[in-house]
Protein backbone atom coordinates (compact mmCIF):
# COMPACT_ATOMS: atom_id res chain seq x y z
CA UNK A 1 0.00 0.00 0.00
CA UNK A 2 1.59 3.12 -1.14
CA UNK A 3 1.05 6.76 0.42
CA UNK A 4 -0.47 7.74 -2.76
CA UNK A 5 -3.06 4.97 -2.63
CA UNK A 6 -3.92 5.73 0.89
CA UNK A 7 -3.85 9.65 0.34
CA UNK A 8 -6.23 9.47 -2.60
CA UNK A 9 -8.48 6.57 -0.85
CA UNK A 10 -9.27 8.82 2.28
CA UNK A 11 -9.72 11.27 0.35
CA UNK A 12 -12.72 9.66 -1.61
CA UNK A 13 -14.02 8.49 1.25
CA UNK A 14 -13.89 11.84 3.07
CA UNK A 15 -16.26 13.01 0.13
CA UNK A 16 -18.44 9.66 -0.11
CA UNK A 17 -19.37 10.29 3.13
CA UNK A 18 -19.41 13.88 3.30
CA UNK A 19 -21.76 14.33 0.26
CA UNK A 20 -24.65 12.48 1.83
CA UNK A 21 -24.95 14.38 4.88
CA UNK A 22 -24.02 17.75 3.98
CA UNK A 23 -25.97 18.56 0.81
CA UNK A 24 -29.71 17.96 2.29
CA UNK A 25 -29.25 19.85 5.05
CA UNK A 26 -27.47 22.75 3.79
CA UNK A 27 -29.59 23.17 0.45
CA UNK A 28 -32.73 22.66 1.55
CA UNK A 29 -34.52 25.34 2.98
CA UNK A 30 -38.21 24.98 2.77
CA UNK A 31 -39.97 23.54 5.17
CA UNK A 32 -42.21 20.35 3.86
CA UNK A 33 -45.88 20.66 5.15
CA UNK A 34 -47.71 17.20 4.04
CA UNK A 35 -48.46 15.44 6.87
CA UNK A 36 -47.35 12.35 5.26
CA UNK A 37 -44.21 13.20 4.60
CA UNK A 38 -43.93 15.02 8.06
CA UNK A 39 -44.73 11.51 9.59
CA UNK A 40 -41.86 9.71 7.48
CA UNK A 41 -39.22 11.78 8.42
CA UNK A 42 -40.38 11.24 11.87
CA UNK A 43 -40.50 7.27 11.66
CA UNK A 44 -37.63 6.88 9.49
CA UNK A 45 -34.54 7.51 12.20
CA UNK A 46 -36.18 4.54 14.11
CA UNK A 47 -36.60 2.24 11.14
CA UNK A 48 -32.67 3.02 9.78
CA UNK A 49 -31.48 1.74 13.47
CA UNK A 50 -33.85 -0.92 13.57
CA UNK A 51 -32.68 -2.46 9.69
CA UNK A 52 -28.96 -1.99 11.13
CA UNK A 53 -29.35 -4.03 13.89
CA UNK A 54 -31.42 -6.83 12.44
CA UNK A 55 -30.42 -9.05 11.67
CA UNK A 56 -26.85 -7.98 11.67
CA UNK A 57 -25.94 -8.09 15.82
CA UNK A 58 -26.64 -11.72 16.06
CA UNK A 59 -23.60 -12.04 13.86
CA UNK A 60 -21.21 -9.07 15.74
CA UNK A 61 -19.26 -11.34 18.02
CA UNK A 62 -18.63 -14.46 15.64
CA UNK A 63 -20.99 -16.76 18.47
CA UNK A 64 -24.29 -16.88 17.06
CA UNK A 65 -25.63 -17.85 20.41
CA UNK A 66 -24.13 -15.74 22.62
CA UNK A 67 -24.89 -12.66 20.73
CA UNK A 68 -28.44 -13.91 20.56
CA UNK A 69 -28.64 -14.03 24.36
CA UNK A 70 -26.64 -10.66 24.44
CA UNK A 71 -29.00 -9.08 21.93
CA UNK A 72 -32.32 -10.54 23.97
CA UNK A 73 -30.68 -8.91 27.23
CA UNK A 74 -30.07 -5.67 25.42
CA UNK A 75 -33.53 -5.94 24.53
CA UNK A 76 -34.79 -6.39 27.72
CA UNK A 77 -32.58 -3.80 29.72
CA UNK A 78 -33.33 -1.18 27.23
CA UNK A 79 -37.57 -1.78 27.43
CA UNK A 80 -36.57 -1.27 31.08
CA UNK A 81 -34.70 2.12 29.98
CA UNK A 82 -31.74 1.14 31.57
CA UNK A 83 -28.89 4.19 29.82
CA UNK A 84 -27.45 3.42 26.54
CA UNK A 85 -23.41 3.02 27.95
CA UNK A 86 -25.17 0.63 30.77
CA UNK A 87 -26.62 -1.81 28.10
CA UNK A 88 -23.54 -1.45 25.63
CA UNK A 89 -21.58 -2.30 28.73
CA UNK A 90 -23.24 -5.19 30.21
CA UNK A 91 -24.28 -6.78 26.76
CA UNK A 92 -20.64 -6.47 25.51
CA UNK A 93 -20.00 -8.42 28.96
CA UNK A 94 -22.83 -10.77 28.27
CA UNK A 95 -21.72 -11.80 24.88
CA UNK A 96 -17.95 -11.81 26.14
CA UNK A 97 -18.46 -14.69 29.35
CA UNK A 98 -21.00 -16.35 27.15
CA UNK A 99 -18.25 -16.68 24.54
CA UNK A 100 -16.83 -19.55 26.42
CA UNK A 101 -19.77 -21.51 26.27
CA UNK A 102 -20.82 -21.72 23.03
CA UNK B 1 -32.13 28.01 27.22
CA UNK B 2 -29.47 30.63 26.15
CA UNK B 3 -26.39 28.84 23.86
CA UNK B 4 -24.31 27.82 26.92
CA UNK B 5 -27.13 25.85 28.81
CA UNK B 6 -28.08 24.44 25.50
CA UNK B 7 -24.37 23.61 24.32
CA UNK B 8 -24.51 21.84 28.10
CA UNK B 9 -27.42 20.46 27.81
CA UNK B 10 -26.59 18.80 24.59
CA UNK B 11 -22.81 18.01 26.28
CA UNK B 12 -24.20 15.86 28.65
CA UNK B 13 -26.35 13.82 26.38
CA UNK B 14 -23.77 12.83 24.37
CA UNK B 15 -21.81 10.89 27.65
CA UNK B 16 -23.01 7.92 27.05
CA UNK B 17 -22.98 7.88 23.42
CA UNK B 18 -19.28 9.16 23.21
CA UNK B 19 -19.00 6.01 25.69
CA UNK B 20 -20.13 3.41 23.28
CA UNK B 21 -18.60 5.17 20.16
CA UNK B 22 -15.36 4.67 22.44
CA UNK B 23 -15.88 1.04 21.84
CA UNK B 24 -17.26 0.67 18.45
CA UNK B 25 -13.35 2.95 17.54
CA UNK B 26 -11.54 0.53 19.77
CA UNK B 27 -12.60 -2.09 17.15
CA UNK B 28 -12.06 0.03 14.32
CA UNK B 29 -8.08 1.07 15.26
CA UNK B 30 -7.84 -2.90 16.08
CA UNK B 31 -9.18 -3.34 12.89
CA UNK B 32 -6.86 -0.61 10.82
CA UNK B 33 -3.57 -2.23 12.28
CA UNK B 34 -4.68 -6.13 11.84
CA UNK B 35 -4.40 -5.03 7.88
CA UNK B 36 -1.19 -3.19 8.51
CA UNK B 37 -2.58 0.43 7.90
CA UNK B 38 -0.16 2.92 9.37
CA UNK B 39 -1.35 4.86 12.38
CA UNK B 40 -1.98 7.96 11.03
CA UNK B 41 -4.15 6.46 8.21
CA UNK B 42 -6.65 4.79 10.59
CA UNK B 43 -6.59 8.20 12.75
CA UNK B 44 -7.17 10.33 9.67
CA UNK B 45 -10.47 8.39 8.23
CA UNK B 46 -12.06 8.00 11.50
CA UNK B 47 -11.03 11.96 11.92
CA UNK B 48 -12.91 12.69 8.39
CA UNK B 49 -15.53 9.77 8.14
CA UNK B 50 -17.13 9.32 11.65
CA UNK B 51 -18.93 6.40 10.82
CA UNK B 52 -18.83 2.74 11.53
CA UNK B 53 -20.29 1.04 8.87
CA UNK B 54 -18.24 3.02 6.11
CA UNK B 55 -14.91 2.90 7.34
CA UNK B 56 -15.05 -0.56 8.30
CA UNK B 57 -15.96 -1.62 4.75
CA UNK B 58 -13.93 0.87 3.40
CA UNK B 59 -10.94 -0.15 4.93
CA UNK B 60 -11.32 -4.07 4.50
CA UNK B 61 -12.22 -3.45 0.67
CA UNK B 62 -8.62 -1.49 0.76
CA UNK B 63 -6.87 -4.14 2.01
CA UNK B 64 -7.93 -6.37 -0.91
CA UNK B 65 -6.26 -3.09 -2.85
CA UNK B 66 -9.90 -2.13 -4.41
CA UNK B 67 -9.94 0.40 -7.47
CA UNK B 68 -11.02 4.13 -6.39
CA UNK B 69 -14.77 3.62 -8.31
CA UNK B 70 -15.31 0.75 -6.37
CA UNK B 71 -13.91 2.02 -2.81
CA UNK B 72 -16.35 4.92 -3.66
CA UNK B 73 -19.54 3.53 -4.47
CA UNK B 74 -19.24 1.31 -1.79
CA UNK B 75 -18.85 3.87 1.01
CA UNK B 76 -21.73 6.26 -0.89
CA UNK B 77 -24.11 3.74 -1.17
CA UNK B 78 -23.42 2.49 2.76
CA UNK B 79 -23.83 6.31 3.88
CA UNK B 80 -26.88 6.85 1.81
CA UNK B 81 -28.87 7.12 4.98
CA UNK B 82 -27.25 10.32 6.16
CA UNK B 83 -28.90 11.79 3.55
CA UNK B 84 -32.31 10.86 4.81
CA UNK B 85 -31.01 12.26 7.92
CA UNK B 86 -29.33 15.14 6.42
CA UNK B 87 -33.18 16.16 4.95
CA UNK B 88 -34.82 15.24 7.79
CA UNK B 89 -32.78 17.65 10.13
CA UNK B 90 -33.40 20.43 7.31
CA UNK B 91 -36.99 19.87 8.56
CA UNK B 92 -36.46 20.61 12.09
CA UNK B 93 -34.74 23.57 12.64
CA UNK B 94 -36.56 26.96 12.69
CA UNK B 95 -33.97 29.69 13.50
CA UNK B 96 -31.81 30.54 10.50
CA UNK B 97 -28.61 29.15 10.42
CA UNK B 98 -25.57 30.28 8.11
CA UNK B 99 -24.21 27.96 5.13
CA UNK B 100 -21.27 27.48 6.92
CA UNK B 101 -22.68 26.55 10.38
CA UNK B 102 -25.11 23.81 8.22
CA UNK B 103 -21.95 22.81 6.90
CA UNK B 104 -19.98 22.27 9.94
CA UNK B 105 -23.20 20.32 11.61
CA UNK B 106 -23.53 17.80 8.73
CA UNK B 107 -20.09 17.26 9.54
CA UNK B 108 -21.08 15.40 12.76
CA UNK B 109 -24.23 14.07 11.42
CA UNK B 110 -24.38 9.98 12.61
CA UNK B 111 -26.97 7.71 13.91
CA UNK B 112 -26.88 8.83 17.02
CA UNK B 113 -26.80 12.25 17.23
CA UNK B 114 -29.46 12.04 14.92
CA UNK B 115 -31.82 10.13 16.84
CA UNK B 116 -30.97 12.57 19.94
CA UNK B 117 -30.65 15.70 17.98
CA UNK B 118 -34.66 16.15 18.50
CA UNK B 119 -35.32 14.55 21.58
CA UNK B 120 -37.87 17.01 23.28
CA UNK B 121 -39.83 17.77 19.64
CA UNK B 122 -38.48 21.32 19.62
CA UNK B 123 -36.38 23.04 17.20
CA UNK B 124 -32.90 21.60 16.72
CA UNK B 125 -30.16 24.45 17.38
CA UNK B 126 -26.66 25.09 16.28
CA UNK B 127 -25.43 25.06 20.17
CA UNK B 128 -27.25 21.97 21.38
CA UNK B 129 -26.13 20.05 18.28
CA UNK B 130 -22.42 20.74 18.84
CA UNK B 131 -22.86 20.10 22.73
CA UNK B 132 -23.97 17.08 21.58
CA UNK B 133 -21.51 15.76 19.13
CA UNK B 134 -18.49 17.19 20.88
CA UNK B 135 -17.74 14.13 22.80
CA UNK B 136 -18.97 11.17 20.80
CA UNK B 137 -16.44 12.95 18.01
CA UNK B 138 -13.78 13.09 20.59
CA UNK B 139 -14.09 9.78 21.80
CA UNK B 140 -14.27 7.71 18.09
CA UNK B 141 -11.13 9.40 17.62
CA UNK B 142 -9.40 8.39 20.82
CA UNK B 143 -10.51 4.91 20.87
CA UNK B 144 -9.38 4.75 17.43
CA UNK B 145 -6.04 5.64 18.52
CA UNK B 146 -6.59 3.33 21.58
CA UNK B 147 -7.62 0.12 19.77
CA UNK B 148 -4.93 0.80 17.20
CA UNK B 149 -1.98 1.02 19.67
CA UNK B 150 -2.81 -1.36 22.14
CA UNK B 151 -3.56 -4.13 19.00
CA UNK B 152 -1.88 -7.55 20.11
CA UNK B 153 -2.68 -6.50 24.01
CA UNK B 154 -6.05 -8.08 24.08
CA UNK B 155 -7.25 -11.51 23.32
CA UNK B 156 -9.10 -11.88 20.27
CA UNK B 157 -12.54 -13.16 22.55
CA UNK B 158 -12.88 -9.88 23.89
CA UNK B 159 -12.58 -7.74 20.56
CA UNK B 160 -14.75 -10.20 18.78
CA UNK B 161 -17.54 -9.35 22.02
CA UNK B 162 -16.55 -5.56 21.92
CA UNK B 163 -18.46 -6.05 18.17
CA UNK B 164 -21.86 -6.32 19.84
CA UNK B 165 -21.41 -2.37 21.25
CA UNK B 166 -22.82 -0.68 18.86
CA UNK B 167 -25.90 -2.21 18.14
CA UNK B 168 -26.66 -2.13 21.57
CA UNK B 169 -26.74 1.71 21.46
CA UNK B 170 -29.36 1.30 18.60
CA UNK B 171 -31.31 -0.73 20.22
CA UNK B 172 -30.87 1.98 23.58
CA UNK B 173 -32.15 4.40 20.88
CA UNK B 174 -35.08 2.59 19.61
CA UNK B 175 -37.07 0.47 22.02
CA UNK B 176 -37.49 2.62 25.08
CA UNK B 177 -40.13 5.49 22.18
CA UNK B 178 -41.92 1.85 21.47
CA UNK B 179 -43.49 1.64 24.48
CA UNK B 180 -45.66 5.07 23.90
CA UNK B 181 -46.07 5.31 20.34
CA UNK B 182 -47.46 3.14 18.22
CA UNK B 183 -45.71 3.99 14.88
CA UNK B 184 -42.67 4.02 16.25
CA UNK B 185 -43.61 0.50 17.47
CA UNK B 186 -44.50 -0.27 14.24
CA UNK B 187 -41.51 1.49 11.98
CA UNK B 188 -39.19 -0.37 14.16
CA UNK B 189 -40.58 -4.33 14.06
CA UNK B 190 -41.49 -3.62 10.14
CA UNK B 191 -37.52 -2.44 9.36
CA UNK B 192 -36.22 -5.55 11.47
CA UNK B 193 -38.53 -7.65 9.82
CA UNK B 194 -37.81 -6.64 6.38
CA UNK B 195 -34.21 -6.10 6.99
CA UNK B 196 -34.40 -10.13 7.90
CA UNK B 197 -35.80 -10.97 5.26
CA UNK B 198 -33.60 -9.33 2.59
CA UNK B 199 -30.63 -11.02 4.50
CA UNK B 200 -32.09 -14.58 4.96
CA UNK B 201 -34.13 -14.58 1.09
CA UNK B 202 -32.56 -16.34 -1.15
CA UNK B 203 -31.31 -14.09 -4.29
CA UNK B 204 -31.82 -10.32 -2.22
CA UNK B 205 -29.01 -10.88 -0.08
CA UNK B 206 -26.96 -10.24 -3.01
CA UNK B 207 -28.15 -6.43 -2.92
CA UNK B 208 -25.40 -4.98 -1.48
CA UNK B 209 -25.92 -4.29 2.71
CA UNK B 210 -25.71 -0.15 1.96
CA UNK B 211 -29.18 -0.62 0.13
CA UNK B 212 -30.89 -3.72 2.06
CA UNK B 213 -30.74 -1.38 4.94
CA UNK B 214 -32.23 1.57 2.84
CA UNK B 215 -34.67 -0.48 1.14
CA UNK B 216 -36.07 -2.22 4.59
CA UNK B 217 -35.70 1.26 6.63
CA UNK B 218 -37.99 3.57 3.81
CA UNK B 219 -40.60 0.27 3.62
CA UNK B 220 -41.26 0.31 7.17
CA UNK B 221 -41.31 4.18 7.42
CA UNK B 222 -43.62 4.18 4.36
CA UNK B 223 -45.69 1.82 6.34
CA UNK B 224 -45.81 3.60 9.87
CA UNK B 225 -46.14 6.99 8.29
CA UNK B 226 -49.39 5.50 6.15
CA UNK B 227 -51.26 3.77 9.15
CA UNK B 228 -50.08 6.42 12.03
CA UNK B 229 -49.50 9.69 10.64
CA UNK B 230 -48.29 11.86 12.85
CA UNK B 231 -50.25 15.15 11.80
CA UNK B 232 -51.36 16.67 15.20
CA UNK B 233 -47.75 15.92 17.21
CA UNK B 234 -46.00 17.88 14.16
CA UNK B 235 -48.31 20.45 14.53
CA UNK B 236 -47.75 21.08 18.13
CA UNK B 237 -43.73 20.75 17.47
CA UNK B 238 -43.91 23.81 15.44
CA UNK B 239 -45.22 25.71 18.35
CA UNK B 240 -42.74 24.78 19.87
CA UNK B 241 -39.88 25.29 17.53
CA UNK B 242 -41.75 28.47 17.06
CA UNK B 243 -41.74 29.87 20.76
CA UNK B 244 -37.91 28.15 20.54
CA UNK B 245 -37.13 30.50 17.63
CA UNK B 246 -38.73 33.59 19.38
CA UNK B 247 -36.43 33.16 22.07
Amino acid sequence: MNLTYLLISAALMFVATLVPRVLPFVFIKRKVTSPFLKSFLYYLPYAVLASLTFPYVLYATGSLPAAAIATAAALLMSFFELNMASVAAISFLIAFGLGYLF
Amino acid sequence: MNTKERFLSGFKKGIPVAIAYLAVSFTFGLAARRSDFPLWFGALISATNLTSAGQFTGIELLRLGAGYLELTLAVLVINLRYALMSFSLSQQVKIRIRPATRFAMSLFLTDEVFALANEKGSAVTPAYYFGLATLPYLGWQIGTIVGYLSGGLFPTRVIAAAGIAIYCMYIAIFLPPMKKHKGIALAVLAGAVISCGLYYIPGLNKIPMGFRVILAAVAATLAAAALFPKKDTAEQNDETTDREAEQ
